[in-house]
């Protein structure tokens, strides 16, 4: 089967790769772009370890084709710091340790940004529903949610 | 070397003739476990296959030449592990 | 006394940030499928679609045509001869004679890209004759069951059993008939729980390479890589130490990375393509098939207690399946089930019988949630009949130091009772409960254990300081590890680099199981720290023309170690470190050892629950997990851990299980099926670390990482029976099967 060129941009930079048309986002965003930040922990988009945006909508990467990415703005994990400096959710993951084996995390991060960026003042409940689509098997999602929470009321500009 | 009083789980008792704890002349766990080999052979497969050796309230893994004494309550059990 | 109420220690005891946190959260980490070479080749396992059956042939003429595929392995590929566990370790790693269970590999192809492989793996033509098979635990025990293997049974299991039982365990003590006699209710009942999965979220990958001369280079995920560098190397019958097997980070093993899966299938795959690296990385369907789910249990309980609930006797019976090969947890599920309470007279037979599944790997406490949730349930049916509160009476029956376990051995340091406490007196027990809620309690132990363990540590030439360890760090133990090295040297966290080290850089470790990692791994390296320590002061004594015996070490420097030892200015870390190539050259320090002085850790968890008398479902309203930690190092990760066992321990009770059809064949192996706990399932988990310090090890360290599944299964079912009137004695408690109890009332 030939191979389909793509052309995309990928955390704001123009990027070229060659897909199978059978491969998935995140086959390709893994295997020939080097951003291995974004996990499979399912292939189903069960579990949302492969969570990146597509157009500012966010999707599994693994129930979009690579072919897919032609001409969109694709937005990883590995974008999400600005240079040095850590996203509010990155700082609090670490200060609220709402990480244990990290696996979830890159995902995590990108689904609760696209949150943040949709509803600044997420209520808790709206907050556990919204990453219900990330499995977490290490913490219990307990300081998950009070690291978002807290993130979402720096955002806001308000003490937690 | 002492007399040394040996605890099994009761399991192991018709190896050793129904009593749920036996004797055996030995200084450390290794010459202890050879000890219940050598009299009792219906064991060695059991301790073979690797037991843990409780010492008083200290379960010990992995350590053959521990001295052991007489005043000291010693048990087998099945080896630990975990997850 | 309850964590925050006193700290006693400059760093241990404090939260700053981990250090692997920047890397993870940036996605830089790198896993076990995050690494490539060049020249890679793409691994695949061809997988019986049946759970029992005869392999007749293997024929891979077809795959070996295609373009790009470069091996293909079958059992005829690796060495006969192996015996015992050896054995057991080859045969689930590629069938013999018989696939044993759906899902069980029966060959495995490398090629250049990974459809290549895949399509190869379709390619690969195996003819199978069906035979009989058995899943179910009782069923696999009776007489006329399809027998798995023969031979098996080991010397415990008496004459005239089925040969599918494979090891009995016995103990006991007490009279167990006047017991009875002396007790004024009398209780049996029988629970059953289904087989799980750890459910980590990263599947099981690795790179693997070995050459024709059998020297070997792995990257895989894994809890102990000295563990994989064994296996392997005993399933190829190839040297330990020619195989270097280094640890990725790891997305979560809880037990399940403790052993090897396809991992010899690469290293032969790849030493039949050439050498060229194989990557296999397992899908989520093979990861639920074909890697370690628990254990599947069938037990009995009769338990005798007084009118006051003094606890008379207690007689049970633990029938657990493993899978096609021996080692259910049956005797841990005994132990930890009875290890709370004293009961008078004890006899306790366990089986553990295999059957057509695939084979039992350790998940978190192996053995104890299965035996917690039989005792415990019936601990409490008893209490709600004798109108007795359920934490009194766990008051009264509560081990303490001295005791003799029901196993036999008198416990040592324990904080059973100090934990009851601060449980008693936590506000979530005031909670009002209203119409279809309820509230459930349950107690837990886990042992915790030392292994093997080598720890090496070194001072840089700036007075900095690293330190290898050989634990894979799944649960912030670098962090906790930093902080004990810090506090002992006298320097700051950040000053402190530990590393995961690959198998060539140390001796033996064991893996990160049996909640060992910040006991043991933490033990040597202290020990290691103040084997360095006293060479440092052997250089400032030499530098000052006096004893090594006459300096003392404190706050990051050596100093005189009283007025008689002279007037010296302390001499810092850093001046000692800068000037060690030109006094006597490299300052390090390294322990090997089992660390002795484990300290047990008890647990006991509140929950309440609402169950919708429409649907059968049960949510979730508080839960409370109390639990000893000896010391908490870093108290964010103890709590952690206390969470994650306590999420863990709610899905293994409300909605996980192997569902198997008429054939043998698994039907929910992925996520959507198989239903994990997800963030709308769970409120915010209450936790509160009681410490009551473990005098086995320098800072006070317990174990914490398993315990916090046990209790979960028995005081969620105690919930719901205080919920509904339901006891629900078989997990998981679906929505459907508490509907149909409902209904059923």
């Amino acid at each position: 089967m030939s191979k389909i060129h793509v052309t995309t941009t990928i955390n704001g930079d123009e990027v070229e790769f060659l897909a199978d048309p059978r491969e998935t986002l995140l086959d390709c965003l893994r295997d020939h772009v080097g951003l291995t930040g974004s996990k499979e922990g399912c292939g189903t988009g069960d579990c949302g370890a492969c969570s990146v945006t597509v157009d500012g909508t966010l999707v599994c990467s693994c129930l979009v084709l690579g072919v897919e990415a032609e001409g969109k703005d694709i937005r990883t994990i590995e974008g999400m710091a600005d240079g040095a400096t850590l996203h509010p959710l990155q700082r609090k993951f670490i200060e609220h340790a709402a990480l244990q084996c990290g696996f979830c995390t890159p995902g995590l991060l990108v689904a609760s940004k696209a949150l943040l960026d949709k509803n600044p003042n997420p209520s808790e409940e709206e907050v556990r529903y919204w990453i219900a689509g990330n499995l977490c098997r290490c913490t219990g999602y307990d300081k998950i949610i009070r690291a978002i929470m807290d993130a979402a009321a720096e955002m806001r500009g308000e003490a937690a | 070397m002492a007399k040394l009083e040996v605890h099994l789980w009761s399991g192991l008792r018709r190896f050793v003739d129904g009593a749920d704890k036996v004797e055996v002349e030995a200084s450390t766990i290794g010459t202890m476990l050879d000890g219940l080999k050598e009299t009792y052979p219906g064991l060695a497969p059991i301790i073979d296959a690797g037991v843990s050796v409780a010492i008083d309230d200290e379960i010990v893994n992995g350590s053959r030449h521990r001295q052991l004494s007489s005043e000291q309550e010693i048990f087998i059990l099945q080896k630990i592990k975990g997850g | 006394m309850a964590k925050d109420e006193y700290r006693e220690f400059r760093l241990v005891g404090t939260r700053p940030d981990r250090p692997d946190g920047l890397d993870k959260v940036t996605g830089r980490a790198r896993y076990g499928a995050d690494m490539t070479a060049p020249g890679m080749l793409w691994g695949a396992v061809v997988r019986s679609p049946h759970a029992h059956a005869r392999i007749v042939k293997i024929d891979a003429t077809k795959a070996l045509a295609l373009d790009g595929v470069k091996s293909v392995v079958t059992r005829a590929d690796f060495p006969e001869g192996l015996t015992g566990e050896d054995w057991n370790l080859q045969e689930n790693t590629i069938a013999g004679e018989k696939a044993l269970y759906d899902g069980h590999a029966v060959a495995a192809v490398a090629a250049t890209t990974r459809f290549l492989a895949e399509e190869a793996a379709r390619l690969i033509e195996v003819e199978y004759e069906v035979l009989p098979h058995v899943i179910d635990v009782d069923e696999a025990m009776k007489p006329d069951a399809p027998v798995i293997r023969h031979g098996v049974s080991d010397t415990t299991v008496p004459e005239g059993m089925s040969p599918n039982i494979v090891r009995k365990i016995e103990f006991g003590n007490g009279d167990l008939g006047a017991a009875f006699a002396a007790a004024d209710l009398v209780m049996e009942k029988s629970f059953k729980t289904e087989a799980t999965h750890q459910g980590y979220i990263e599947p099981h990958a690795c790179l693997g390479q070995m050459g024709s001369d059998g020297k070997g280079e792995m990257w895989v995920c894994t809890q102990g890589q000295w563990y994989i560098r064994k296996m392997c190397s005993a399933v190829l019958g190839t040297e330990a130490s020619q195989l270097r097997v280094t640890p990725s980070e790891i997305g979560g093993g809880f037990g399940g990375k403790t052993t090897i899966f396809m991992e010899p299938l690469s290293l032969a795959l790849s030493r039949k393509a050439g050498g060229k690296p194989v990557k296999i990385v397992m899908s989520r369907s093979e990861v639920l098939r074909a890697t370690g789910p628990t254990a599947s249990a069938s037990m009995d309980v009769k338990l005798g207690m007084k009118k006051d609930g003094t606890l008379s006797g207690i007689q049970v019976e633990f029938r657990m399946q493993g899978g096609a090969f021996p080692g259910a947890p049956t005797e841990f599920a005994l132990y930890c089930g009875l290890a709370p309470y004293k009961f008078g007279a004890v006899e306790a037979v366990g089986y553990d019988v295999i059957a057509n599944r695939p084979r039992c790997a350790a998940y978190r406490a192996p053995g104890a949630p299965m035996g917690s949730f039989a005792i415990e349930s019936l601990l409490d049916e008893m209490c709600l009949k004798l109108g007795l509160d359920a934490l009194d009476v766990r008051f009264k029956n509560a081990v303490v130091a001295g005791d003799r376990a029901a196993y036999g051995p008198k416990f040592g340091s324990i904080g059973f009772v100090e934990t009851l406490e601060a449980t008693k007196n936590h506000p979530n027990l005031l909670a009002e409960l209203g119409p279809n809620q309820g509230r459930g309690i349950a107690a837990g132990y886990w042992f915790n254990h030392n292994g093997e363990t080598s720890v090496s540590m070194a001072i840089s030439e700036d007075g900095t300081a690293q330190v290898s360890v050989g634990t894979p760090d799944i649960g912030g133990s670098r962090a906790s590890i930093a902080l004990m090295v810090a506090e002992t040297l006298g320097i700051a966290y950040e000053d402190v680099r530990v590393n995961v080290a690959e198998t060539g850089s140390l001796g033996v470790n064991e893996p990160t199981h049996g909640s060992r990692a910040t006991f043991a791994s933490g033990k040597a390296a202290v020990l290691a720290t103040e084997a360095a320590i006293k060479e440092m002061c052997k250089r400032a004594a030499n530098e000052w023309g006096i004893e090594p015996d006459a300096v003392e070490w404190a706050d990051g420097a050596a100093r005189p170690a009283g007025p008689n030892a002279g007037q010296f200015p302390p001499m810092t870390i850093k001046e000692i470190a800068g000037a060690m190539g030109s006094t006597g050259g490299p300052i390090s320090g390294h322990h090997e050892s089992l660390p002795d002085g484990v300290g047990a850790s008890f647990g006991c968890h509140v929950v309440d629950v609402e169950v919708d008398p429409e649907t059968g479902r049960t949510e979730i309203l508080r839960y409370l997990v109390v639990q000893d930690a000896g010391r908490a190092i870093h108290p964010s990760y103890v709590e952690g851990q206390y969470q994650g066992g306590a999420a863990q321990g709610i899905g293994w009770a409300l909605n996980e299980e192997y569902v198997y059809d008429d054939k043998g064949r698994l039907q929910n192996s992925v996520f959507l099926d198989y239903r994990v706990p997800l963030a709308s399932d769970l409120p915010k988990i209450d936790t509160v670390i009681v410490e009551v310090p473990n005098p086995g090890h320098p800072y006070g360290v317990r174990g914490v990482g398993e315990t916090g599944i046990t209790p979960p299964l028995p005081a969620l079912a105690n919930a719901v029976r205080a919920a509904t009137g339901v006891r629900m004695t078989h997990l998981p408690m679906s929505p459907s099967k508490v509907l149909a109890a409902l209904k059923g009332r």
